[in-house]
């Protein structure tokens, strides 16, 4: 599978929701549409393969050695590529256009969706999405950030920048897992929380605090993925969870590269060194004890195979889930809480180890 | 979010000299009737920065104030460098200042109520969250819960600190968290919010109070000025993102004076504090 160009993939599972939108049929045009920058030698090989074996069939001539030689080429350069990805390269991947979204996991890997709309208060927000699901044989509440992918859906949903109301239906719906002993599991994929007048009238700031600090105390347990983008307030609104992990492509930061280029080196031209000092990629997070596991992706990132990538995720939560289930068997609802609690209690690095209340007070 | 660090608005602490200017009405001003005025313009009310230190003295019981947690000190877990090192970019605001990081935290009596305080330095900074802060305030927190004492946090500051990035965002975390405890404890939380409260801070603890009351004029919001006029290039109303405009908007109980504070602090604690930190 892994060596397989995107236009084999899209031959080998036909009507995958995610490959629609890559003409089977003409693999050139999808290759070249969404090439990153660093990926343009794996474009060009890709091109080279696809006018042998158009030439191979044009003249009936055998071409299969060079070819089998033109594909380990292109094999051995993905990995060289992605082995060495620099944090820059990194974001730009959990950005692309092709990466699945929360609706495509969702169609890829939930049994039954049933989305829950609106927070009761104001509207509904269609960049985060929550509802009812079957998910690796368990019922859960799903939340996640969607960004769109066609033009109308993206400005339907902001291009997956939420507003208070989206965070007030996650919490919403949150809520309502705890009353009916659902598990909860988020994905995070935003560039952050919309910087907008009617999301600052309404509470963009309130909503996000009021989220991390009710999920600190909910009474069931919760599972958290960085699927793509992990924006820094705006991630975090959905994020405070008893076991976080991200996508291996994914970054979570406090800000954005370009964002943090703009302020720390006045010009957003210095993004990339941004984000390397910024350690956002899920490697550095690990490193870091921000995040508890990494989920690995295909070869090439998940924009080049969903199935796998959507399986891994599938995988890990299912797993997740389990052993939630097993920690609750042998130990209480608090308990779950408290070692929540605990963790984010932790974060954090000073150069004093963290005095104990009591002396310090005393 | 956090970034902009007060975006849009360059009002340092009172400038060096006898005479100063008001930034607001323009008005000279004569620094030792100002000073005497809670650095306040006697002309147009205009509140200017200041120092945690210079809050302390004016919000706390004089000699009342007992600092706690002041050996946590900032590391640097990322080795961050931009422009500068931000070791180096420690190193002189912690001689600027005197103070090892953006938040100063203890007990304290205000009227004669004992109560934990934590007060942010807009002069460090930008009185930027880091995991000092984030810690301290955390502490602050967990002591007013075990002492039963009502808490007061002064917010000042432009975000959460991007030196240390994704450890900066955990601490927003960590104190909802930690306050999320405090409320069940029925404790008293008291957020004041000074100009200016953004980003982070204010996603976070700053909007968290039982009560949230904030200095008139004040700068409070979500992301920075800077960044919504990028997104979507549109004319800011007037007057947004200030104290009245969240008032108008519901987002704080009232917008008090600087020279009412103490008093309408010892108020909300007679009607709300535990009977024992009620005198």
């Amino acid at each position: 599978m892994s060596q397989a160009t995107r236009s084999d993939v899209a031959g080998t599972t036909p009507g995958a929701p995610i490959l629609k939108q890559i003409p089977s049929n003409n693999g050139k045009a999808s290759v070249t549409r969404h090439v990153l920058k660093f990926e343009e030698p794996l474009a060009r090989l890709e091109n080279q393969i696809q006018e042998l074996e158009a030439l191979q069939a044009a003249r009936q001539i055998d071409y299969s050695k060079e070819l089998r030689q033109l594909r380990t080429n292109y094999t051995s350069l993905l990995r060289k590529i992605y082995d060495n990805l620099s944090a820059w390269e990194t974001v730009q991947v959990a950005r692309h256009q092709l990466r699945p979204q929360f609706k495509d996991y969702v169609e890829m890997i939930c049994r039954e969706f049933r989305e829950l709309h609106g927070d009761r208060h104001y509207g509904d927000d269609l960049a985060i999405r929550c509802g009812l699901a079957r998910l690796g044989g368990h019922k859960v509440m799903l939340i996640g950030h969607n960004k769109g992918k066609d033009t109308k859906e993206k400005v339907q949903c902001y291009f997956g920048l939420a507003h208070p109301e989206g965070y007030r239906k996650a919490l919403r719906c949150m809520k309502l897992a705890e009353k009916f002993g659902l598990p909860v599991v988020t994905l995070i994929d935003t560039a952050g929380a919309y910087p907008g007048i009617g999301a600052e009238e309404r509470g963009q700031a309130e909503s996000i605090a009021r989220n991390m600090m009710e999920m600190s105390r909910l009474k069931t347990p919760i599972l958290t993925v960085v699927t793509g983008e992990g924006g820094s307030g705006g991630a975090l609104g959905i994020g405070v969870a008893d076991k976080v992990a991200m996508m291996e492509y994914a970054w979570y930061s406090v800000i954005s590269p370009e964002g943090c280029s703009g302020i720390l080196w006045k010009g957003a031209e210095n993004a990339a060194d941004a984000a390397e000092a910024l350690k956002l990629t899920s490697k550095h997070l690990k490193q870091l004890g921000v995040i508890d596991a990494v989920i690995s992706e295909p070869l090439g990132g998940a924009h080049r195979d969903p199935h796998t990538a959507a399986h891994n995720l599938e995988t890990f939560v299912a797993k997740s889930l389990r052993e939630f289930n097993s920690f609750l068997k042998r130990n209480s609802m608090d308990d779950l809480v408290e070692r929540r609690y605990e963790k984010f209690r932790q974060m954090g690095e000073t150069l004093k180890p963290k005095t104990n209340i009591a002396k310090a007070a005393g | 979010m956090s970034q902009d660090q007060g975006a849009g608005t360059k009002k340092e602490g009172i400038p060096e000299g006898l005479w100063m200017r008001c930034p607001e009405c323009g008005d000279m001003l004569y620094r030792k009737v100002v000073e005497e005025a809670l650095d306040v313009c006697p002309k147009c009310d205009y509140h200017f920065r200041i120092s945690a230190r210079k809050r302390i003295e004016q919000l706390v019981d004089p000699g009342s104030f007992e600092e706690m947690f002041d050996d946590i000190e900032p590391a640097d877990p990322l080795k961050f460098v931009d422009k500068k090192a931000y070791k180096d970019r420690l190193a002189g605001e912690q001689k600027k200042t005197g103070n090892s990081d953006a938040v100063i935290c203890g007990k304290g009596f205000i009227k004669g109520r004992p109560m934990m305080v934590a007060v942010m330095d807009p002069t460090f900074m930008m009185g930027s969250m880091g995991s000092v802060v984030g810690e301290k305030i955390t502490q602050t927190i967990e002591a007013a819960a075990e002492e039963g004492l009502p808490l007061i946090i002064v917010s000042a500051s432009g975000g959460a600190r991007m030196q240390e990035s994704t450890l900066s965002l955990m601490q927003m975390a960590k104190t909802s968290a930690a306050l999320a405890k405090l409320d069940e404890s029925g404790g008293l939380f008291i957020s004041l919010l000074a100009d200016p409260t953004t980003g982070g801070v204010t996603a976070s603890f700053a909007m968290l109070g039982d009560f949230i009351i904030a200095e008139p004029k004040a700068l409070i919001g979500f992301a920075g000025q800077r960044t919504i006029w990028n997104t979507i290039k549109v004319e800011l109303p007037e007057g947004f993102q200030r104290s009245e405009f969240l008032q108008e908007h519901g987002f704080i109980d009232f917008v008090v004076h600087r020279k009412d504070l103490r008093n309408e602090i010892a108020r909300l604690v007679d009607f709300c504090g535990k009977p024992e930190s009620v005198r």
